[in-house]
């Protein structure tokens, strides 16, 4: 029974982290500016990463390897933030400024 | 399970390599790349459960490790170079 429960509980993990992955890759093909693909981009290195790996350390269960999926956890999660402060602030620093916002319902103008 | 989040992990992999050859910007080719570096190193924890082999862990921790610094490294580079240039073009 528990060994169902975890199963299911890290499959639920592991099927939430890849729709996330998944939302990620469309949005930094899809949106519109590079502001907004990078908030996109890295909502995959944190929100799915947290998921699939605790779905994963779920079915390691007590050992090393799970040790080492949660050092990998812990790492991406320290630098995943840091690389797109890094780029953003790049970007910004370059000159590179965010679109001005369009509503088009209202007929405001680009 | 495993599978469908590789493969979940693969198309965005796929998607990201599109952004990184369509985009405007040098910043949105360096996102694409990092997130495809990310990617990597997630997709080899999965595989590694998914062939039941947990050696690739380290294979996952190490690629993890160098892509921070492959993007820091580009990332330094160009704002030195642009700011090298600003005087010639503002773009």
């Amino acid at each position: 029974m528990t060994e169902l429960l975890i199963d299911a509980l890290s499959w639920l993990l592991m099927a939430l982290g890849g729709g996330f992955v998944l939302i990620g890759g469309i949005g930094a093909l899809r949106l519109p500016d590079f502001y907004t693909r990078i908030h996109a981009a890295s909502l995959t290195d944190t929100m799915a990463s947290i998921l699939i790996f605790f779905g994963i350390i779920l079915q390691a269960g007590f050992s090393l390897a799970a040790l080492k999926l949660f050092a990998i956890m812990i790492f991406l999660l320290l630098t995943g933030p840091t690389a797109s402060y890094a780029l953003a602030n790049a970007a910004l620093q370059s000159g590179l400024r965010p679109e001005k916002p369009t509503v088009t319902s209202t007929g405001r103008d680009k | 399970m495993y599978i469908l989040v590789s493969i979940a992990i693969l198309v965005t992999m796929v998607l990201a390599l599109v952004r990184a050859l369509k985009g405007p910007t040098v910043y949105d080719r360096v996102l694409a790349v990092n997130m495809f570096g990310t990617k990597t190193a997630m997709l080899l924890a999965v595989i590694a459960y998914l062939y039941g082999r947990p050696d690739f862990l380290d294979l996952a921790l190490a690629y993890a490790l160098i892509n921070l610094v492959g993007v820091l490294a580009v990332l330094e580079f160009f704002q030195n170079n642009h700011r090298d240039h600003a005087e010639y073009d503002n773009d």
